[in-house]
C-alpha cells in the first residue's frame, strides 16, 4: 500500500494528484491545459526540456552539492594574501545570526505596515553609515561598489549638466569598466595620473562635471594629495566623486571632511562574506543638499511620526525622483539590488563602534606597514611604492628576474594564496587583521625561497 | 452550563474562520538611543606588539587632514543587546518563511529552500576569494557552467551570462548588448529608439533611458494586450530593440508574440524578453520558440534564491550566437578537464558586477533546478498556473473586484485585479484595503505606476502555497472588502495590529524636514547644532 502513496514534490504540495484534482473541479477546469489556451501551438516546446535528472530527495541533492564543494579550497584567512576589491575580515557571529533570520532573509518589499523592522534596520543602516562617512544622507545599497562608483558619476553629471568626467589615479580595471560601459554615449571619460598638475591640467579644458578620485587607490595606496583634488574640483565648478573603503575610515578621515560632494564605495569588507564575489554591494553618501538628493536614483528611507505619539515610521523620501514613480522619467533605475548586506553591515557598525573601527583601521594600517616592511626585506623583492602609506593592499616588486605569475604559482604550491601578477614583475597582496606576524614571517619565508 | 464532571470542560474552542494575528510590537528604540560610552559589540584583534614596535603608528605618516579626528558617532552596546535590538526588528518583519505571501505579485514569492542556504553558508562558498586560483575553485566554476547549461535549455538560448546582480541589472546588461550590437554594425547613432510597454517593469523603460535611448511605451489595447497596430507606427529604422514581458503584470499571456518579435526583426531591431514572469510557463514555452535574440531571468523569483530584504538577487541573461560575444566577461568555459575563466575579446560590453556575479544564488539556484528537474520544473508551472486560477476563482466572487481586461481568458503567472467598484461604493482606496490585510498577517500590493488599472491588487501564488494557503488568503481578502462596505472605519484607520500605525508621509517630501539619517534628524527636526 504504501508503494501507491504519491512522492509529492515537498516544494509543490497542490501537486498531490487528489488535492490538484479537486481544485481543478473547484474551478470547473478540465486540466491544466486550459490555463495555457493562450499559448500558440507554434510557441509551445513539444518535448520535455533536457535536464540532468532530478535529486528529488535532500539526501541526494546535499551529497550532489557537496561533491561540487569539495573541489573548492577554503583558505584559512592567514593562508590567502588575496584583497584588491574583496576583502576577508572576521564576519562578527552576531551578523550572521541576524541577516540569516527568516524574516530578514525572506522577506521582499512589503510596505511598513508588515515590514516595519526591515525599514527600521534599513534606516539604521543609513544612518550608522552615515556616521561613519560624516554625510546626512546615504542611500539603501546599490549592487556594488562598481555601480556606486558608476551612479554617483552620473548624478555628477546630472547635477552640474557637464560632460567630462576626471578619473584620478590608479583604478581597479574591471571598476573602470563598468563606468565605461555606464556612461558611454553621456559622458568623456579623462584618466590621469595622480598629481595635483594632472588634475589642474584636465579640469583647464573645463565641461568637468566631476573630478573622481580614491582614499585608496586600487594597489591600497592612501593617496595623500586627494584634499588638493577635491579643492580643485570645486574650483573648477566640478563635484568631488570620493570612492573609498568604508573599513578604513575609523582612521582616515571622511572624505566629506575633506569636502568630498560624493562618497562611494563596497560594503563588502563591513562582515559580509566574500563569497567568491558574491559579497559585494554599494553605498553612496554625500550631504543632505536637495541638488543632490533630487539625484539618487535609489530608495531613501527617511524617519517619520506616525498617528501614535512615541512610534517611529519610515518611507521613500522624495519618492517621486525614482524609475518605480516615473519610469524613463526617474533618475537611472531602482529595483532589487543589495539590501540585505546592507542590514549586515549596519549590525556590523552597530558591534564595532566608534573604538572597534578605530581599532580595525589602527590594526590593518599597522599589519600593512609591517608586511611592506619585513617582505621589502626579502632579497629580491622591492616596494612598488616605498614612500606610501598603504592600507590593506599593496604591490611588489621582484627584481630577481621571475616573473609573478611564476611566483605566484610557487606561492600557491605552498599552499599560499597571493601575488596576483599587476605586471610582468610586479604581484598584488593584502593583509588584514586576520593575518598575524607569523603568517606574514611564513610568507616572507617563502618569497625568500621562490624570488631568489 | 458545562458539567464539571464532563470531558468537555477540557475542550478548547475550534479556531475561528480567521486568524487573530498580532505582530510583533515591541516598540523598539533606534539603535542610536541604546546602550552607554564604553560597551563594546566585538573587539577586532590588535596588533602584535612587535608589529607595532617595527612600524610605529603609520597614520602619523600621512598629513593631518587624511588622519580621523573625532571618532564617528556610532552607538556603543554589548554583544547581546545589538543582538536583541536586531532580533525584535526581525520579528517586526513578515518574511515570506512565516506567511502566505501571494500578495506581493510579480515578485514571485516562492518558497526558498532551507537545505539551499546550508551550501551557500558553507566555509568552501562562503569563505571564497574571488581572485584564488582556479584550479582551488573548480566546484564553484564547474557550478556555474552547469547553471549556465541549464538555462540555456530552460530559454532555448544560446549563451547564458550569470553575471548581473538582479533582475533589472540584468535587463541593463541586455540593453548594453543591444547597444553594442548595433554599434558593431555600425547603426549605433541610427538606432535610438526602444520600444516597450505599460505591463513590462518600470526598468525596462528606464533602464533604456539610461542608456540614451529615447523610449516609446505601448500601452494596453481594449484587451489588455500591447497594441500591435502602436508597435506597427512605432518600429522603424530608428528601433533599436523591443523589451517585452510575457505573461504581462495583469497574468496575460500575449498570444501575438511571435508577430510583435518578426515586426522588430524585420525592422532590424533586436528583441529582448523580460522573463521575470516565467514561473508559470518553464518548460512550456521559451524564448527560443518565439523568436527573441537575448532573455533575462530573475534567480531570486523564478528560481527561489530568498528575496533577502531587496537583494542581494540574481539575473541571468541569455542571448543567441550572434550575440554572445558581447556579453558581460569573464565566461565560465571547460575544455572537457578544466573549468577556467575567459576574459572573452573586445567586443564584450565588460564589467557589470564585480568577479562572476552573486554567487550563493547561483549556487542556490543550480540546487533548485537540481531538486526538481525536467518534469519538476513543468510541474512547479502547472501548479503555479493551477493556483493562480484557483485563486482568481475565490476573489473574483467577492463583491467590489473585478478582472481587467480579455475578459473569460485564463491568466498565466499572476493576476491584476481592480478595486474600482468597491472604491467608488465605499471611498476607500486599494493602498487602504493592504494595510488592513497586514492586520491579518499578510502582504498586499498594488501595482507599479502609473496605475494603469485603477485601484490595483497583484496576487501571484506560485507552486509554493498549499490550497488551505490559498483559501486562507481569498477569506482574508473577503472579509476586508466585507469590512469596506460594512464597517468602513476600521478600514479607513488600519492597520490596527501591526506593528506601527498609520504613518505620516508628508514630511518625506519635505526637503526642510526630510531624515535620511539620525544625524539629519537630530539637526533638521530636533534642532541639535552638529
Amino acid at each position: 500500500m504504501s508503494a501507491r502513496v504519491p512522492r509529492t514534490h515537498p516544494y509543490i504540495p497542490n501537486s498531490a494528484p487528489d488535492v490538484r484534482a479537486a481544485m481543478l473541479a473547484a474551478i470547473g477546469a478540465r486540466g491544466v491545459e486550459e490555463f495555457y489556451a493562450d499559448i500558440p501551438a507554434a510557441l509551445r516546446l513539444r518535448r520535455p526540456l533536457e535536464l540532468p535528472e532530478p535529486l528529488r530527495s535532500e539526501a541526494e541533492l546535499t551529497a550532489h552539492l557537496e561533491e561540487l564543494l569539495a573541489r573548492n579550497t577554503a583558505v584559512p584567512p592567514g593562508r590567502s594574501f588575496l584583497g584588491a576589491g574583496c576583502y576577508r575580515h572576521h564576519v562578527p557571529a552576531v551578523v550572521d545570526e541576524v541577516v540569516n533570520r527568516s524574516e530578514f532573509l525572506t522577506a521582499y518589499a512589503g510596505e511598513p505596515y508588515e515590514d516595519h523592522g526591515r525599514f527600521q534596520a534599513l534606516w539604521e543602516y543609513q544612518s550608522l553609515m552615515a556616521e561613519l562617512l560624516a554625510v546626512e544622507v546615504v542611500n539603501v545599497p546599490t549592487y556594488d561598489g562598481f555601480q556606486a562608483a558608476a551612479t554617483a558619476l552620473r548624478m555628477a553629471g546630472r547635477a552640474t549638466g557637464r560632460h567630462r568626467l576626471v578619473l584620478v589615479g590608479e583604478i581597479d580595471p574591471d571598476r573602470l569598466s563598468r563606468i565605461h560601459d555606464y556612461v558611454r554615449g553621456v559622458h568623456e571619460l579623462v584618466p590621469v595620473p595622480a598629481e595635483p598638475a594632472a588634475v589642474r591640467a584636465a579640469l583647464a579644458d573645463g565641461d568637468a562635471a566631476a573630478v573622481y578620485a580614491q582614499l585608496t587607490d586600487f594597489s591600497g595606496r592612501i593617496d595623500p594629495e586627494l584634499p588638493d583634488y577635491i579643492e580643485l574640483a570645486h574650483a573648477a565648478g566640478a563635484l568631488a566623486v570620493v570612492h573609498a573603503n568604508p573599513l578604513s575610515l575609523g582612521v582616515l578621515a571622511p572624505p566629506a571632511d575633506l569636502g568630498a560632494d560624493l562618497t562611494c564605495g563596497d560594503l563588502q569588507p563591513l562582515g559580509i562574506h566574500p563569497s567568491f564575489g558574491g559579497g559585494n554591494a554599494g553605498f553612496i553618501g554625500s550631504p543632505d543638499e536637495p541638488r543632490l538628493v533630487a539625484e539618487y536614483p535609489s530608495r531613501l528611507f527617511g524617519l517619520v511620526p506616525t498617528e501614535v505619539p512615541g512610534e517611529y515610521g519610515f518611507g521613500d523620501v522624495a519618492y517621486e525622483r525614482t524609475s518605480f514613480a516615473l519610469r524613463e522619467e526617474g533618475k537611472e533605475w531602482v529595483g532589487t539590488a543589495a539590501a540585505l548586506h546592507g542590514i549586515a553591515a549596519g549590525v556590523y557598525l552597530a558591534l564595532m563602534g566608534p573604538h572597534g573601527m578605530r581599532e580595525i583601521g589602527e590594526t590593518v594600517l599597522a599589519t600593512t606597514a609591517y608586511a611592506r616592511q619585513r617582505l621589502a626585506e626579502v632579497p629580491g623583492v622591492d616596494l612598488a611604492d616605498p614612500g606610501a602609506v598603504h592600507f590593506a593592499d599593496f604591490t611588489l616588486r621582484y627584481t630577481g628576474g621571475r616573473t609573478a605569475a611564476e611566483i605566484a604559482a610557487a606561492l600557491l604550491e605552498r599552499g599560499l594564496h597571493g601575488g596576483t601578477p599587476a605586471g610582468e614583475h610586479e604581484g598584488r597582496y593584502c593583509v588584514t587583521e586576520l593575518h598575524t606576524r607569523a603568517d606574514i614571517e611564513h610568507l616572507a619565508t617563502a618569497l625568500e625561497e621562490i624570488v631568489k | 452550563m458545562t458539567d464539571r464532571r464532563t470531558p468537555s470542560r477540557a475542550r478548547i474552542a475550534p479556531k475561528p474562520a480567521l486568524r487573530r494575528f498580532q505582530q510583533a510590537r515591541w516598540d523598539e528604540k533606534l539603535i542610536f538611543e541604546l546602550g552607554s560610552p564604553g560597551e563594546r559589540g566585538v573587539l577586532p584583534p590588535l596588533p602584535d606588539p612587535a608589529v607595532t614596535a617595527a612600524v610605529g603608528s603609520p597614520a602619523d605618516r600621512l598629513p593631518a587632514a587624511l588622519r580621523r579626528t573625532a571618532a564617528p558617532a556610532l552607538p556603543e552596546l554589548g554583544q547581546q543587546q545589538v543582538l536583541r535590538h536586531y532580533l525584535r526588528l526581525s520579528q517586526e518583519n513578515l518574511g515570506a518563511d512565516l506567511n502566505v505571501d501571494v500578495g506581493q505579485g510579480t515578485c514571485t514569492m516562492k518558497y526558498s529552500p532551507k537545505v539551499n542556504d546550508t551550501f551557500v553558508r558553507d566555509r568552501r562558498i562562503a569563505a571564497l576569494h574571488p581572485a584564488q586560483d582556479p584550479s582551488t575553485v573548480q566546484g564553484v566554476l564547474e557550478l556555474a557552467y552547469r547553471l549556465e547549461q541549464l538555462l540555456k535549455e530552460i530559454s532555448g538560448m544560446d549563451r547564458v551570462s550569470l553575471q548581473p546582480g538582479a533582475g533589472s541589472a540584468a535587463i541593463w546588461t541586455n540593453v548594453s548588448v543591444i547597444r553594442a550590437h548595433h554599434a558593431a554594425r555600425g547603426e549605433a547613432g541610427q538606432r535610438d529608439e526602444i520600444i516597450t510597454t505599460a505591463f513590462s517593469h518600470p526598468s525596462n523603460a528606464a533602464c533604456a533611458k539610461t542608456a540614451g535611448y529615447r523610449v516609446i511605451t505601448l500601452h494596453p489595447d481594449a484587451d489588455g494586450y500591447p497594441d500591435f497596430e502602436a508597435l506597427r507606427a512605432a518600429v522603424g529604422p530608428r528601433t533599436a530593440a523591443l523589451l517585452i514581458t510575457n505573461p504581462e503584470d495583469t497574468g496575460i499571456y500575449n498570444p501575438r508574440i511571435a508577430e510583435f518579435v518578426e515586426l522588430v526583426h524585420r525592422a532590424g531591431g533586436l528583441c529582448a524578453y523580460d522573463q521575470a514572469n516565467a514561473n508559470g510557463i518553464l518548460g512550456i514555452t521559451r524564448a527560443r520558440e518565439a523568436g527573441f535574440d537575448l532573455c533575462h531571468f530573475n534567480l531570486h523569483k523564478t528560481f527561489s534564491t530568498p528575496h533577502a530584504c531587496g537583494g542581494p538577487a540574481a539575473g541571468a541573461c541569455g542571448v543567441t550566437a550572434e550575440l554572445a560575444p558581447h556579453l558581460p566577461r569573464p565566461t565560465v568555459e571547460f575544455d572537457g578537464e578544466r573549468y577556467r575563466l575567459d576574459d572573452g575579446g573586445p567586443e564584450s560590453v565588460g564589467k557589470i558586477r564585480p568577479y562572476l556575479g552573486v554567487v550563493p544564488n547561483l549556487v542556490r539556484a543550480y540546487a533548485w533546478i537540481m531538486s526538481l528537474g525536467a518534469d519538476g520544473l513543468r510541474e512547479a508551472a502547472e501548479t503555479a498556473v493551477l493556483n493562480n486560477n484557483y485563486l482568481l476563482a475565490l476573489v473574483r466572487r467577492i463583491h467590489g473586484v473585478s478582472v481587467p481586461y480579455a475578459e473569460g481568458r485564463p491568466r498565466v503567472e499572476q493576476v491584476r485585479y481592480s478595486w474600482q467598484r468597491l472604491s467608488e461604493d465605499t471611498g476607500l482606496h486599494s493602498e487602504e484595503l493592504g494595510y488592513r490585510a497586514a492586520d491579518f498577517g499578510t502582504h498586499y500590493w498594488t501595482s507599479h505606476h502609473p496605475y494603469v488599472v485603477p485601484e490595483p491588487m497583484t496576487l501571484e501564488p506560485t507552486e509554493s502555497y498549499s490550497r488551505a494557503d490559498l483559501d486562507e488568503y481569498a477569506a482574508i481578502l473577503a472579509e476586508v472588502a466585507r469590512e469596506a462596505y460594512e464597517e468602513p472605519e476600521t478600514v479607513r484607520t488600519a492597520p490596527h495590529r501591526s506593528t506601527v500605525h498609520r504613518i505620516r508621509h508628508e514630511p518625506l517630501d519635505d526637503p526642510a524636514v526630510w531624515a535620511v539619517s539620525w544625524r539629519a534628524y537630530r539637526r533638521k527636526v530636533l534642532g541639535e547644532q552638529p
